[in-house]
């Protein structure tokens, strides 16, 4: 593997984007910041800026308004970038399936690397998610 | 010989020293938070990923200054480390002034963030540049003034290794009660220098989104960072050289060299952790006020030979 990829899978830096959450889960995304779990042990860091971001974690069920913002800021993440669709809500739009206003699930929009199921996920299976992320890169490379 | 010096001395062992302090830095913090904390790899690995990532250029930037910023900050820390390290160790005959050119030197890298920030074209980032560059005034006028006790006790020499040994022979200057004034002082201007909490306000993350930073990526972002960790070393060095003494290396005075440094360090990590972030009119006035008056006395008690 190269020796810059596996740096990037030793210090993936998170951007954390709600696309429309009902805000829970995205409140279980900074549980994992919290002492208890600590995820600065894996080298993430909650980046404050799309441009310093390895990994972009969508909540919410992408209704009209955030798809294009999510569009943009797929496009300013400087590659190689990751997706990570947290939550029932970005994976199949949830409780809102039959809303006018959630047109398409997120990997109909941008290709998602994991889904981490969940309404919210744990904190415990958002850092299980976030493993086996990093297995999954390192078997295919 | 003076390439030799710059990479060796100026890059590779402050850079090495730079990223091991940075690792102090955040495994104390987390300690203060109760949590376990980075591996000690983790600030090397974090610019080896940074250097491996795409660098973006924004659209409405102005290339050259985006690009040049950051190398121009690194260029001048690797040049003060040189110098710092050559009047600790007696490597070259510096030359009369070279504090000045330190003290000159050490502005730069605010200067290049500044620079960087409003190349960028991103209207945050030029919010975050205005503040660096009022917090720069803000800071210059005490540091200045904190670094001429040194210059006054040691009989208003203006070469660092006149300084140095001086203080070998008639002790540091930080056992004067305006040594210890001057050196409060520094170190409250060593905090802003770092954009380290009470003073991060050109960064603040969680509300100009790492200010002049914002749309740096890839290498660029890799070379800030590194020149922030090497100023992690820098300034404690340049103020143990001024007020402790310099770092020695023979025998068990490497331990207490070290333990200088460690200390500094801590002080620094500890104001950072326990403090909320000032408002830039806050950060002003407090520059100007109290700590200036602080440094003014200490200055006059240095000149009445206390
Ligand atoms: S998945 Fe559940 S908790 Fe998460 S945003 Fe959707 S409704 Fe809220």
């Amino acid at each position: 593997m190269k020796l810059t990829l596996r740096a990037l899978l030793k210090s993936p830096w998170v951007f954390h984007l709600s696309t429309g959450s009902c805000n829970n889960c995205d409140i279980e995304i900074l549980d994992c910041l919290t002492p208890r779990f600590d995820i600065e042990r894996f080298g993430m860091l909650l980046a404050p800026s799309i441009k310093h971001a390895d990994i972009l974690l969508v909540t919410g069920s992408c209704n009209r308004k955030s798809v294009i913002r999510l569009k943009r800021l797929y496009e300013q993440a400087p590659k190689p970038c990751l997706v990570v669709a947290i939550g029932e809500c970005s994976m199949s739009r949830g409780i809102f399936i039959h809303s006018y206003n959630c047109p398409l699930p997120l990997d109909k929009i941008i290709p998602v690397d994991a889904y981490i199921p969940g309404c919210p996920p744990k904190p415990e299976a958002i850092i299980s998610g976030a493993v086996k992320l990093i297995q999954k890169i390192k078997g295919t490379l | 010989m003076t390439i030799v010096y710059l990479i060796i001395y100026g890059f590779l062992l402050t850079a090495v020293l730079g990223l091991i302090a940075a690792w102090i830095d955040r495994k104390i913090t987390a300690r203060i938070h109760y949590r376990v904390g980075p591996p000690f790899f983790q600030p090397l690995i974090d610019i080896i990923k940074l250097v491996g990532k795409e660098t973006l250029i924004p659209k409405g930037a102005s290339r050259a200054m985006f690009i040049s910023a950051p190398v121009i900050g690194f260029a001048s820390v690797v040049m003060v480390s040189a110098l710092l390290w050559g009047s600790n160790n007696n490597l070259f005959s510096s030359f009369l002034g070279d504090i000045i050119v330190v003290l000159y030197l050490l502005s730069i890298p605010s200067i290049s963030i500044m620079l960087g920030g409003f190349a960028s074209g991103n209207p945050l980032a030029r919010i975050g540049s205005s503040r660096e560059m009022k917090l720069l005034l803000g800071y210059e006028l005490p540091f200045v003034l904190a670094i001429l006790v040194p210059v006054i006790k040691s009989g208003f020499s203006l070469k660092l290794g006149e300084i140095i040994s001086f203080q070998a022979q008639n002790g540091a200057f930080a056992t004067y009660a305006s040594g210890i004034l001057a050196l409060i002082v520094c170190i409250l201007c060593i905090q802003a220098k770092l954009g380290l909490v009470p003073f991060d306000c050109p960064e603040a993350e969680t509300e100009i989104i790492s200010g002049p930073m914002v749309e740096y990526s890839g290498t660029g972002l890799a070379i800030f960072r590194l020149m922030k960790n090497m100023l992690l070393f820098t300034l404690p060095f340049f103020l143990i050289i001024l007020f402790l003494g310099g770092f020695k290396f023979s025998g068990i005075t490497i331990l207490y060299s070290v333990l200088k440094y460690i200390a500094f360090l801590l002080v620094i990590t500890v104001i950072r952790n326990t403090n909320p972030r000032l408002r830039i009119d806050q950060a002003m006035k407090f520059f100007w006020g109290p700590t200036t008056g602080i440094a003014v006395i200490a200055v006059v008690l240095a000149l009445l030979g206390k």
